[in-house]
């Protein structure tokens, strides 16, 4: 039963998803397919250092009310990234000229609202450990896989 | 538009240019350290977080050309003698890698590099080229 009240398609496919806190600490890694797979140690300093670049960037804003970086664009692949209102950034690492991830970012964070902020045994800001939020998530990654195959 | 930043490789400022600049959080220099630092690194955690890379770096290692915020958009060319041009633009602007590159090929190289009373390393203050590069500007807008 997929309840999403955005209806995300996105056109091209993921590489992989880091959820970090309001403090930058990663609470949630997956990875879908990217051909260097990151272990723990790798993906908790490159989700700090995400978390200080977000912060950075607001600093060097040269008009006032910048909230951070939204999408950073390198040779090889897109970053998307979504904060929200309780500084919590969900980022995708994806394609060269995907579209539809903001979309998908923000059916993920609902998601994460559902399965994961009303799970009564969840502890706010600690790893995400809830099977219901893997099993949605999956099948709303592979789901939009599938539709590319 | 709103401003743009050249960085040589040892992290120094050798023009900072404004047009249009309504906040400035910090001093000029410590504005200018903290965004060479960032580039930094975002380049390194740019080529780690890389999904692609074939891991025997013999092809050069990814690195980030723009990002984007809400309220600006930073363009980014680095050029292989360490050369970082950097620009700061209204978040609504597409791909500036050819403009980037046209204005260290055809302004940074023609009126600074090829004036005799230049030293490299140092910063710069230059009229051709601050009129080269607003008028260049303009016909981008």
């Amino acid at each position: 039963m997929d309840p999403p009240l955005f209806f995300s398609r996105a056109m091209a496919s993921i590489y992989n998803l880091f959820i970090i806190n309001k403090s930058g600490g990663l609470i949630y890694y997956k990875d879908y397919g990217s051909t260097a797979k990151l272990d723990t140690n790798d993906s908790l300093r490159l989700a700090s250092l995400w978390h200080s670049m977000h912060a950075i960037s607001k600093q060097l804003s040269p008009t006032p009310g910048c909230t951070g970086i939204e999408l950073l664009q390198a040779t090889a692949f897109d970053l998307h990234c979504f904060q929200s209102l309780t500084e919590t950034k969900f980022f995708v690492v994806a394609e060269s000229g995907a579209i539809g991830i903001e979309a998908l970012l923000k059916t993920i964070y609902e998601l994460y609202t559902d399965y994961v902020l009303k799970n009564p045994f969840y502890e706010v800001e600690m790893p995400i450990r809830c099977e219901l939020f893997d099993l949605h998530l999956a099948r709303l990654i592979l789901r939009d896989k599938s539709v590319l195959v | 538009m709103r401003c743009l930043y050249i960085f040589n490789r040892n992290g120094m400022c050798l023009h900072y240019h404004v047009w249009l600049r309504s906040l400035m959080t910090l001093s000029p220099q410590q504005d200018q350290k903290l965004m060479f630092g960032m580039l930094f690194s975002l380049n390194s955690f740019t080529a780690k977080i890389d999904p692609v890379s074939s891991g025997k770096e013999n092809n050069p290692p990814c690195s980030f050309y723009s990002f984007r915020t809400n309220t600006y958009k930073l363009h980014f060319m680095e050029t292989a003698s360490g050369i970082k041009i950097i620009l700061l633009t209204d978040p609504r602007i597409g791909d500036l890698r050819e403009a980037l590159m046209h204005i260290y090929s055809n302004i940074y190289v023609e009126y600074v590099v090829k004036n005799p009373l230049y030293s490299p390393g140092q910063p710069f203050r230059c009229e051709l080229f601050n009129m080269a590069l607003d008028h260049y500007v303009k016909t981008l807008q």
